[in-house]
C-alpha cells in the first residue's frame, strides 16, 4: 500500500506546472516559517516536558514555608534548601515520618518478584510461539490481545472477590500474581519477535550437535536474546513500578503494605502532609524509573543505530 | 539425548516427522505456564465478571459470592435507568477522542520537528518521553501543585503575567466562561484540563512509533517532488502524511481502546468531579461507595460492548478507504 501511496502524490503535486514561478517565492517563505518554526516547537515542548519535573525537584528541596511565601519563585536559594524534606518522607511514621522508606521497599519487591515471574513463564511461552508447531498456535496472539479490550477494572472485581476469599487480597503476593498475568502477554509479545530473528539455521546446528530443543533455547537463543531480555525485563519493572488501580484496590486499608505509588497518591489526598515533603516522596517515586529509562534508551538507540548502519 | 541417538537409526522423513511432532508436544509445554496463568487471572475472572453482571452481589457479601446465585437483569436495569449512565458515557466520548486525537496530532508535529539530524537530539528525544514513562501518581501530583489556585506556578504566572484577574480552578471548575470577542462561551474547564493532561502523557507515545516510521522512509519522493517546485506544506501533506496514515491509523485504535479504559488519570487528577465522570470512574464508585459489585460489573460489560462496537466501525472505515486508496 506504501508504494502505491507514493506513486500517486507527485503527480498531484506537480500537476499545475503554470503555477511554478509563484510556487518559487512560496516555496521560500514555506522554507522559512517551517525552519523557524520547527525550533519554536522544539524548545515549547522541551519547556512543556522538562519544566513539571523541575518544579518537582525544585519543590522537593524548599521547606513549605519558603513555597507559600513567594509561589512563583523558580529557584532555590542556597538559604532556603533543604534535604529533610526527603529525612521526613522516608523516616518510619513511628519516628515522625511518612514510611516512604517502606513503600519503596514494597514497591522493589513485588516489580522484581513481577519481574522475575513474567521472564520465567514469559520466556518458554514466546520461544514456543516463534518456533514451535503447537496446535492452537495463530490463535493464542489473538486470544490475549482481544483480552485486552476490556477496562481492567473488570477483571479486578472478580480479582478482588476471588483474592478476598483465599485471603491474597491484603498481600503483596496477590498484586504480585496479577502484575505478572498482566505483563506475560506484553513480554511474549516483545520477546516472540527477538527469538523469531535468531536465524533458524543456527538453532537447527544446534540440534545437529545433539543438543535438546530446551538445550538449543537455553544454550542459543537465551544468549542471543539477552540484550532484549533485559529491556523486556525492565520494561515489565516500569509497567509493576507505575501501577496504581490495583494496589488502591487491593492494599488500600493496609498502610504498611502500601507501595509507593498507592503511598503517594493516598497522602497527597490529605491536607496534614506539606506538598514540598510530597514532592520529595514523587522524587523518589520517579527517579528509579528514570534511571532505568535512560540506561535502556542507550541500550535501545544502540541497537537501532547498529541495524540503520548496516542499511 | 538419549533418544536423539535412538533416533539417528531410524529413516530420515521419519525422524523429521517424530521431530516435529515432539516440538509441537514441546511447544504445548513451554506455553502452559502462560495458559495457566492467563486463563486464570485474565480469562477466567473477565467470565466471572460477565456472570457477575447478572447476579446480585453487594461488597459485604462477596464472601459468600457462588456461581450459581439466581440471574436477573436487574443490574443492566438499574445502570441503564440511571442519569449518570447517559452523562458519562458522553463525557467518555468527549474524554477518549479529545485525548486521541491531541495525543496523535502533538505527536506528529513534534516528530517533523525533531525530523532532521541536529546536535543534542537524542537527549531531546529522550526527554519528550518523559511525561510517558514517569509513574502517573507523581506527573498528576505534579500537576495539580503545578495548577494549585493557592501556590501553584501556573496560576501565579497567569495573575502575575498574563493579567487573570483571579486564579482559574483548572481542575475542581465543571464550567468557566471565556470570553472571546466580548463574548462569554462556556467551557467544561475540569475535562479540557484532563484531555490535556492526556495530550501531555500520550503524545510521547504517538512520537515514538511516527519516529521510527520517519526514519525509514525513502527521502526520494520527497527530493522529486522539490524538484517539480513542491512547497514543504504539499511535501508533508501529499507525500510524507499519507506514508504516517497506516500507522496513525494503528495509534487511533491504541489510543482509543486504552483512553476509553482510562481510570488512573482521571481518579488522579480530579477524582472524576467536576464534569469529568467518565465510566470508570462510575463503575469504580459502583464498587466502592454504592458497593454494588453487581452494578460495578454489568456497567463494565455494557462499556466493553460500546467498545467492540466503536472498533468494528473504526476498522470497517479503515478497510473501505483501504481499498479505495
Amino acid at each position: 500500500m506504501s508504494t502505491q501511496t507514493i506513486v500517486t502524490p507527485p503527480s498531484q503535486v506537480a500537476a499545475p506546472p503554470q503555477q511554478r514561478a509563484p510556487a518559487g517565492t512560496r516555496h521560500r517563505v514555506q522554507s522559512r516559517v517551517f525552519g523557524i518554526g520547527r525550533w519554536v516547537v522544539i524548545a515549547a515542548f522541551l519547556i512543556a516536558t522538562l519544566v513539571p519535573f523541575y518544579y518537582m525537584l525544585l519543590l522537593s528541596v524548599k521547606p513549605i514555608e519558603a513555597l507559600l511565601r513567594d509561589p512563583s519563585s523558580m529557584i532555590v536559594s542556597p538559604s532556603e534548601f533543604t534535604l529533610q524534606t526527603y529525612v521526613d518522607v522516608l523516616a518510619p511514621v513511628a519516628s515522625g515520618g511518612q514510611g516512604f522508606g517502606r513503600f519503596l521497599a514494597n514497591s522493589a519487591v513485588v516489580a522484581l518478584a513481577s519481574v522475575a515471574l513474567a521472564l520465567l513463564i514469559g520466556i518458554p511461552g514466546a520461544y514456543a510461539i516463534a518456533r514451535l508447531p503447537f496446535i492452537g498456535r495463530k490463535q493464542v496472539s489473538g486470544v490475549f490481545l482481544a483480552a485486552y479490550l476490556f477496562p481492567a477494572i473488570l477483571m479486578a472485581i472478580p480479582l478482588f472477590v476471588g483474592f478476598t476469599r483465599i485471603g491474597l487480597r491484603g498481600s503483596l503476593v496477590g498484586l504480585i500474581v496479577v502484575y505478572t498475568a498482566q505483563t506475560v502477554p506484553v513480554t511474549i509479545y516483545m520477546l516472540r519477535n527477538y527469538f523469531e530473528t535468531v536465524p533458524e539455521a543456527i538453532e537447527e546446528a544446534g540440534l545437529m550437535d545433539g543438543l535438546s530443543r530446551i538445550g538449543v533455547l537455553r544454550k542459543i537463543s537465551l544468549r542471543l536474546a539477552m540484550p532484549s531480555i533485559m529491556s523486556t525485563g525492565l520494561f515489565v519493572f516500569m509497567i509493576a513500578w507505575n501501577e496504581f488501580l490495583f494496589a488502591l484496590l487491593f492494599l488500600v486499608d493496609r498502610r504498611e503494605r502500601w507501595t509507593v505509588s498507592l503511598g503517594l497518591s493516598q497522602l497527597s489526598g490529605s491536607v496534614e502532609v506539606p506538598t514540598t515533603v510530597l514532592m520529595a516522596g514523587s522524587v523518589v517515586l520517579t527517579l528509579p524509573i528514570i534511571i532505568m529509562f535512560f540506561a535502556t534508551e542507550r541500550l535501545l538507540t544502540g541497537g537501532l543505530t547498529a541495524g540503520a548502519e548496516k542499511g | 539425548m538419549a533418544v536423539v541417538t535412538g533416533e539417528t537409526t531410524s529413516s530420515d522423513t521419519r525422524k523429521r516427522r517424530t521431530l516435529t511432532q515432539r516440538d509441537a508436544r514441546l511447544g504445548l509445554w513451554l506455553m502452559s505456564p502462560t495458559l495457566l496463568v492467563v486463563l486464570g487471572i485474565v480469562i477466567f475472572p473477565l467470565l466471572w465478571s460477565i456472570l457477575i453482571s447478572f447476579q446480585r452481589l453487594r461488597l459485604i457479601e462477596i464472601g459468600r459470592a457462588d456461581f450459581f446465585k439466581p440471574l436477573t437483569l436487574a443490574n443492566y436495569e438499574r445502570v441503564l435507568t440511571s442519569s449518570n449512565f447517559w452523562t458519562s458515557l458522553i463525557t467518555t466520548f468527549v474524554y477518549t477522542f479529545g485525548s486521541v486525537v491531541l495525543s496523535i496530532g502533538l505527536g506528529v508535529l513534534v516528530a517533523m520537528a525533531v525530523r532532521q539530524p541536529f546536535r543534542g537530539r537524542t537527549l531531546v528525544r529522550a526527554a519528550y518521553l518523559l511525561p510517558y514513562v514517569a509513574p502517573v501518581v507523581a506527573v498528576t501530583f505534579i500537576w495539580r501543585t503545578m495548577l494549585n489556585p493557592q501556590f501553584g506556578i501556573i496560576n501565579e504566572i497567569g495573575q502575575s503575567w498574563l493579567g487573570w484577574d483571579e486564579p482559574i480552578a483548572f481542575l475542581s471548575q465543571a464550567q468557566g466562561t471565556w470570553e472571546v470577542l466580548g463574548l462569554d462561551i462556556p467551557v467544561p474547564t475540569a475535562l479540557l484540563t484532563t484531555i490535556a493532561f492526556e495530550g501531555w502523557r500520550y503524545f510521547p507515545f504517538a512520537f515514538l512509533f511516527l519516529m521510527a516510521r520517519l526514519a525509514a522512509m525513502s527521502g526520494e519522493p520527497e527530493e522529486a517532488a522539490l524538484v517539480d517546485g513542491a512547497t514543504p506544506w504539499q511535501s508533508f501533506r501529499f507525500i510524507v502524511l499519507p506514508q504516517l496514515m497506516p500507522i496513525i491509523a494503528l495509534l487511533a485504535v491504541l489510543r482509543t481502546i486504552w483512553t476509553f479504559n482510562e481510570f488512573d488519570d482521571i481518579f488522579l487528577l480530579t477524582g472524576g468531579a467536576a464534569g469529568t465522570g467518565v465510566a470508570s470512574i462510575q463503575i469504580y464508585n459502583y464498587l466502592t461507595v454504592q458497593r454494588n459489585v453487581g452494578a460495578a460489573a454489568a456497567q463494565s460489560v455494557i462499556m466493553s460492548l460500546i467498545l467492540i462496537g466503536l472498533l468494528a466501525i473504526y476498522l470497517l472505515i479503515l478497510r473501505r478507504r483501504g481499498e479505495r486508496v
